[in-house]
């Protein structure tokens, strides 16, 4: 199965170990990213704030190569895939690019990473795989605001519970545990203008994922999980108090139930200690 | 209520309800104060006006209040008011609606941050084409906190080169003259 491919500018840098372990998934799952040409930024949280139209052109230059291609398109970034999504409704209900000539006819989906993996690989496929099932894990899914909000745009089924990345973390074997903050915000938006408030509302997610009685949180947005991930030493030092969660990709535990050999590496490269939940759990 | 207009030329033409209704695209009329939006939204903690008021504020013609409130810069953009409100007000972008004609009016100095990040994000996708995050960030804090703003992020960014998460140098420019065009077109709107 071919798709078109949009990783967008964290995955090209802070998020580079998502995009690696993405790419050797689906190519394990035999699913085929065929990169969108000479792709450039969506606009992210900058351009929306600042001009609606230069928003949706941003974001609409990548739906117009999308459109030559035309096979569904993946964004695994929340950011990206939100965007991506509004331009395209945007210019189905007849708004305009600017600075681009071409028409867009957007005969194609654009899905989330999780969402596309799930719905269009399927359970069976996902399952016939598996080297090593994900036993003794017990993760809480994360999915942030930007692939589900508001389903005007995401077309998300059910807002406020999205299931894509449970289903898979069940499907490898995981014990997943449920909560009610799976779509609650990280405060990725403001981490860099409002930090103070950005790492309050991190907190707050780490301490219900612990309450939920989870060993680690599995995030599919780029933001989510940088946030997450990298923010723990900081909020340990001004609370006083321990926090060591690891914050695992979806896909490197993918990878890791798939016999990825590379998963390791991956997990060299989050700020909070990734590898001796995975080594506890014979997982590594 | 401090105002800080720093307008060359002159007073703004003065904003009313019809005009964010026309430049957002909302029926912000429609509200009839359910609260749910303020009582989805995770940042009330930190906001002066909480979203309801900001509509209810729209509604009465008190705009100064809301373009200059700290409200429009600690949302998130999380979007749960937008989904959850019944009456299908998109409140999320009325924020945008409302950042816009503040930035375009003057941004208080207490929230000058978030005006500054958006605007040296821009200028970084407009040379590049794509956002290459070491330069992006280091713009910012330099333009935001100067030569110690830079210093405290600093250690964050060494720690992001040495895990092999960032790039050093850009990649070349992308998008070729499209992307010049989009931020033409976008600058001689304005």
């Amino acid at each position: 199965m071919k798709v078109s491919y949009y990783p967008g500018c964290s995955l090209d840098g802070t998020a580079i170990e998502y995009n690696k372990s993405l790419q050797s998934t689906a190519r394990c799952l035999g699913l085929e990213l065929q990169e969108l040409p000479d792709w450039t930024c969506c606009g992210a949280s900058s351009a929306h704030v600042t001009d609606d139209k230069l928003a949706v052109s941003l974001a609409g230059r990548n739906l117009l190569i999308a459109d030559k291609m035309g096979m569904d398109l993946m964004v695994p970034c929340a950011a990206c895939f939100h965007r991506l999504k509004s331009a395209d409704k945007a210019l189905k209900a007849g708004g305009s690019l600017q600075g681009l000539e071409q028409k867009y006819q957007g005969h194609f989906k654009i899905k989330s990473g999780a969402d596309l993996i799930w719905e269009n690989i399927g359970e069976r496929a996902l399952a016939a795989k598996i080297k090593k099932p994900l036993a003794g894990l017990h993760p809480v899914c994360y999915y942030g605001c930007l692939t589900v909000r508001p389903p005007k745009i995401t077309d998300a089924p059910d807002p406020e519970n999205p299931m894509a990345m449970d289903e898979i973390m069940r499907t490898l074997g995981a014990e997943v545990k449920n909560w009610s903050f799976k779509a609650d915000c990280c405060g990725g938006n403001i981490m860099l203008t409002h930090p103070e408030l950005a790492k309050k509302m991190v907190k707050k997610l780490l301490d219900m994922a612990l309450e939920a009685g989870a060993d680690c949180i599995v995030a599919g947005c780029p933001l989510c999980q940088s946030n997450l991930d990298t923010r723990q030493r900081e909020i340990m030092d001004e609370n006083g108090q321990p926090y060591h969660i690891p914050v695992y990709y979806f896909t490197e535990l993918m990878g890791l139930a798939y016999g990825d050999p590379q998963v390791e590496n991956y997990l060299n490269k989050h700020f909070t200690e990734a590898k001796t939940l995975l080594k506890q759990k014979d997982l590594l | 209520m401090a105002v800080n207009k720093r307008l060359k030329g002159g007073s703004p033409a003065p904003v009313t309800r019809q005009t964010i209704e026309n430049l957002s695209g909302e029926q912000i009329s429609t509200c009839y104060q359910c609260e749910k939006c303020s009582n989805g939204c995770p940042m009330t903690f930190a906001m002066d006006i909480a979203p309801h008021q900001v509509l209810h504020a729209i509604q009465l013609g008190l705009t100064d209040e809301v373009i200059n409130s700290d409200t429009i810069w600690v949302c998130a953009s999380c979007e749960t008011c937008t989904t959850r409100c019944p009456n299908q007000i998109d409140i999320a972008h009325v924020m945008d609606t409302l950042r816009q004609l503040s930035t375009q009016r003057g941004v208080k100095a207490s929230q000058r941050k978030s005006p500054i990040f958006h605007k040296v994000f821009l200028s970084n996708v407009k040379k590049l084409g794509r956002m290459h995050e070491l330069s992006m960030v280091a713009e910012f804090a330099l333009k935001a906190g100067g030569i110690r703003g830079l210093l405290k992020q600093s250690g964050f960014g060494l720690k992001m080169l040495s895990k092999g998460k960032m790039k050093l140098i850009p990649e070349r420019f992308r998008g070729g003259k499209e992307i010049d065009n989009i931020f033409r077109e976008a600058e001689n709107k304005k």
